[in-house]
């Protein structure tokens, strides 16, 4: 019971602070690739704490509505996470909140909005089977979806899903927004149309939209930090490997469109996925 | 609470963004400020984020003449940013008119149509100047009653 609580706090009040300080970690890295000083670290904090202090202003209702959908959604997967529940359970509590900000930003009519919003739908379509076959990889290997059970294993997952591994990275990058899978909207690309479906989202709510994507963020780290769930120095090299990756990633890379995305995911991340159940049956 | 308000004081200092409006310039200023962006300058180390959306700025950067076309344009973005901003008028032409305030499409210098809280003055004036500009806005932004 004692330890359920400590969990959940974890989930409600940790996960964001570490959000935050892993999207801060990811902008000095960047800067540092650019050959730029960066902000401080903590600067996502103080982008989220000014929002807040921002004016109110919405397009209608069903914004407001949709952004603190979105960030309980968030908050809730995180905490089924530290809990140790359900794998199925979190991806579809994680679509639900996922979906919900895209309506959010289909609601309102600018066209800047409309367009992020549907690229975005693009994405969570071309990441979730990628995601459900990972966690298929897993179910099939440990024999249940539950992570208490995942935990109690011996051996690291990744040795026997090593593709499933790279296919789930895939579905990291297009999460966390990355170059080249940011086109519905980007961190980076502030200037450009790509503001996508965040046009409409201001002021406090688009601070909830930001601690929501921490979230997020610390919610697929931690999917991939179970592929080495067996020793805590296994857990931060493969999540500090996979992280740095990502943003070396970002910043080689070209935004693309979503019609090569499509082409380029789906088969690769997909094909990834069954040869490696394939060897899993076969072995 | 008082803490709270410190607090906002303190990210509004720290993380103000950036919208710049082209209000009929030379192209002169825009290429200042936008060489404020790159690695030389890094404004980026003030968190200052030059983003492309006046529902997510703070700051307005104007530059250039205003004229009866325009002048619908600069109040419309003006009023899209959330409380509280403010207005930085850059370049001669921005905060007068410049050589073109005889012209007769010409208003004159941006605070004929909406409040400026910062003249930066140059023709077009350098990168440093701009730096200095918003630095000084910063304080008047930090100030400002909430939304």
């Amino acid at each position: 019971m004692i330890k359920g609580i400590i969990m959940v706090f974890i989930g409600v009040f940790v996960a964001p602070l570490l959000g935050g300080l892993i999207a801060g970690v990811d902008r000095r890295l960047t800067a540092w690739f650019q050959s730029r000083y960066g902000p401080p670290v903590w600067q996502p904090f103080f982008d989220v704490i000014k929002l807040f202090g921002k004016e109110r202003m919405v397009v209608n209702r069903w914004l407001v509505f949709c952004a603190h959908v979105y960030i309980t959604a968030a908050m809730l997967s995180v905490v089924l996470f530290f809990l140790q529940s359900d794998l199925l359970l979190i991806l579809f509590v994680q679509a639900v909140g996922a979906i919900f900000l895209v309506i959010g930003a289909l609601s309102t009519t600018s066209p800047y909005s409309q367009l992020g919003a549907n690229r975005e739908l693009i994405q969570i379509l071309t990441y979730e089977p990628l995601i459900i076959l990972a966690f298929v990889g897993i179910y099939l290997v440990t024999g249940s979806f539950r992570i208490s059970e995942i935990l109690v294993q011996t051996k690291p997952l990744l040795v026997s899903l090593p593709l499933l591994y790279i296919a789930l990275c895939y579905a990291l990058t297009i999460k966390l927004r990355k170059s080249p899978f940011d086109f519905s909207t980007s961190h980076h690309a502030h200037q450009e149309l790509v503001k996508g479906f965040l046009t409409e989202y201001s002021g406090p709510y688009l601070a909830l939209v930001e601690i929501g994507h921490w979230y997020e963020v610390v919610l697929i780290l931690g999917l991939c930090s179970l592929f080495w769930a067996t020793s805590w120095i296994g857990i931060i090299a493969l999540v500090g490997v996979t992280y740095f990756c990502e943003i070396l990633i970002d910043n080689v890379t070209a935004r693309l469109t979503w019609r090569w995305m499509l082409g380029y995911v789906w088969p690769m991340g997909l094909a990834m996925g069954f040869v490696n159940l394939i060897w899993l049956h076969g072995r | 609470m008082d803490i709270l308000k410190k607090l906002t004081r303190k990210s509004r200092i720290k993380s103000p963004w950036l919208l710049h409006f082209d209000c009929g310039s030379c192209n002169g200023c825009d290429i200042e400020v936008l060489a404020c962006l790159t690695p030389v300058y890094d404004i980026e180390r003030f968190g200052i984020i030059n983003v492309g959306n006046p529902k997510h700025a703070d700051l307005l950067l104007v530059t250039g003449t205003v004229n009866h076309r325009n002048k619908k344009v600069l109040v419309n973005l003006a009023e899209q940013m959330p409380e509280p901003k403010i207005v930085v008028a850059l370049g001669s032409c921005g905060l007068s008119g410049g050589v073109f305030r005889e012209a007769y499409n010409v208003i004159g210098g941006v605070d004929k149509i909406i409040p400026v809280d910062v003249y930066v003055p140059g023709c077009p004036p350098k990168p440093e100047a701009i730096i200095d500009g918003v630095v000084t806005g910063l304080e008047k932004f930090s100030k400002k009653k909430d939304g």
